[in-house]
């Protein structure tokens, strides 16, 4: 464990260093998450401002998913993105070989290997906003409301690496499914809005197939204090078999490796 | 004590068979045709603690696939192999602990960072301690003579001196089996020097063992005792580098500087005309014929200088592959 750790601090510790070699990065990462989150405030003030609703929730109980999405993109810029996103250049370039060849989880190395902090702004703007929106919705959690609610977005997080790792994975197969990963990414945009602000038909979709429902909508929820301990049940089991379901794939996967010839 | 083992290995491929043109392109998209491709077939061996083998074949003839079932990449199709007494695939971090991969083509090194943070992650993977870390670092770059090259970003270093801090990268974790890919690729012929003798002194010092792999032949005739010749996937050779060129090469390669210049025909009688350009002319003469035709030499031509030599292994091995003696 003490391994993994000390590697893990090295690991973000050079990414550190790699992504402060290009300066003007930053400033352009920073700006497009702040755009990014301008935006989606204002299409919401539209609904709302014209007396829309948004599936029977109200304008600041809506800005609380908002604030989770945000969270969720932040975390998404900072490790996914970065990590996940490099899987299918591993698998083509060949350069898999050498993580497959460290005496180390080739999961992990792949999973955490590199951290950029421009998602960061992405997860404080985010953790802002629903502390904001919840106050102003007159939420007024408990300590276990706010235990439940963290670990709610833990699982929101798990259950988006899981599938975004899935994907990654059948690059194995497939080599280059940078489009794959786009679909995935998109379809988050999604989890902006409560899930019953959509239509039936894709709510069922949302929940089930894409489990958009459980990154945003059942966080959200919680912290509200309107949890019920059937959703939670779900997500925890969402999570947990997403997860599991990942490490089956990458090890399947591996066997069938062929590693780019030289 | 063996510390290679292989038997009767094999690796099928499974290739996309795409007929060229938008026509082949669209059949492939919808209905892909697959074969199978031997790539290695029935390669037998065994390699002993310590010995440095040079892996030697022509492009595609099956030397990285070998490779990369001895150290576990990718699962053998047939056959059995053994590295330090583990079975390579199953990849067992006390494996991936004793053996070390390098290629010549690929790197591991972080491209934008100084070596020195890309050797901190690997110390802290193969959870070496730093001062033991430190230590080790020392005493490598004194070996390969890096200095300040270390705290350079990679992408500035030259070919030559990127390729040693890979090596550095390569042996951090003190691995008793080498598997090296090319591990000159590109390299200037004093980078290629440097890197032999580093090997040498690696294997001498550690007692490590060494398959490496390489187009330049001074890599093999400099390290190996002995090499594996491996055409279109079988194994064809195995034993030491002398034998072969003696079995493979009944020749001697005679250099001459002449006085004149000579048409190619006027060579004739004097053995196989390897090249000829200006004044220098290389001919290839059977041993038996040696010193009879040397003598007519200097009787018939103007000689300035004479050299006699085993004709390059290169030479040799491609003779052999282009006159089908392998069959």
């Amino acid at each position: 464990m003490g391994r993994y750790l000390r590697s893990l601090r090295e690991f973000w510790s050079s990414s550190l260093a790699i992504e402060l070699e290009y300066p003007a990065n930053a400033l352009i990462e920073l700006l497009s998450v702040l755009g990014n989150l301008a935006g989606s405030v204002v299409v919401l003030a539209l609904f709302y401002g014209r007396g829309h609703g948004l599936g029977g929730w109200s304008w600041d109980e809506a800005l609380v998913v908002l604030g989770i999405y945000t969270l969720l993109d932040g975390f998404t810029s900072t490790l996914l993105q970065p990590n996940l996103g490099a899987i299918v250049n591993h698998v083509r370039t060949g350069s898999l070989d050498f993580v497959l060849l460290k005496p180390i989880d080739s999961q992990f190395w792949l999973s955490a290997r590199s951290f950029s902090p421009w998602g960061l702004p992405g997860v404080l703007a985010g953790l802002a906003l629903i502390v904001l929106a919840a106050r102003r919705a007159g939420a007024n959690p408990s300590l276990l409301t706010l235990l439940g609610t963290t670990l709610l977005l833990l699982c929101s997080a798990l259950i988006l690496y899981s599938l975004w790792f899935v994907l990654a994975a059948t690059s194995i197969w497939f080599v280059k499914v940078w489009n794959a990963t786009e679909v995935l990414r998109s379809t988050l945009v999604a989890g902006r809005f409560p899930v019953s602000a959509y239509p039936p038909a894709l709510r069922t979709l949302f929940t089930l197939v894409l489990p958009v429902a459980f990154l945003t909508t059942v966080p959200a929820e919680a912290i509200l204090g309107r949890a019920t301990i059937p959703w939670m049940l779900a997500s925890l089991g969402m999570a947990m078999v997403s997860l599991g379901l990942s490490r089956g794939l990458w090890r399947h996967a591996l066997r069938y490796y062929t590693s780019a010839s030289s | 004590m063996a510390i290679i083992r292989a038997r009767g290995l094999g690796k099928c491929f499974r290739v996309a068979d795409k007929q060229p043109g938008l026509g082949g392109t669209l059949r492939h998209f919808f209905a892909r045709r697959l074969k199978d491709i031997p790539a290695v077939k029935d390669v037998s061996f065994t390699i002993e603690s310590g010995e440095v083998v040079g892996f030697l074949g022509a492009n595609g003839a099956g030397k990285t696939t070998t490779l990369k079932m001895l150290t576990g990449l990718i699962e053998p199709s047939a056959g059995e192999v053994e590295v330090a007494g583990y079975r390579p695939f199953r990849r067992q971090a006390a494996f991936l602990r004793t053996i070390t991969l390098v290629m010549g083509q690929k790197q591991q090194l972080i491209w934008d960072l100084p070596p020195l943070d890309s050797l901190r992650v690997n110390a802290a993977v193969y959870g070496i301690s730093e001062a033991e870390a430190r230590r080790r670092i020392d005493e490598l770059a004194e070996m390969l003579e890096l200095g300040e090259e270390l705290r350079r970003p990679v992408r500035k270093l030259s070919l030559g001196q990127r390729m040693k801090a890979e090596l550095l990268a390569a042996l951090l974790h003190r691995p008793s089996v080498l598997f090296l890919d090319e591990p000159t690729l590109g390299l200037d012929v004093n980078a290629q020097v440097r890197v032999r003798e580093f090997l040498a002194d690696y294997n001498r010092r550690t007692g490590a063992t060494v398959l490496l792999t390489s187009h330049y032949m001074g890599d093999i005739t400099a390290l190996c005792q002995r090499v594996l010749l491996i055409h279109q996937g079988q194994l064809f050779y195995d034993g030491s580098l002398q034998e072969l060129t003696q079995q493979l090469a009944p020749y001697r390669e005679v250099c001459c500087d002449l006085g004149a210049v000579y048409p190619p025909e006027a060579f004739r009688g004097f053995g196989e005309l390897e090249s000829l350009a200006g004044h220098r002319v290389r001919l290839l003469v059977s041993r038996d014929q040696l010193t009879g035709t040397i003598s007519r030499l200097l009787l018939t031509f103007p000689v300035l200088d004479l050299e006699v030599n085993d004709p390059p292994v290169e030479e040799i091995i491609g003779r052999l592959f282009r006159e089908g003696a392998v069959a």
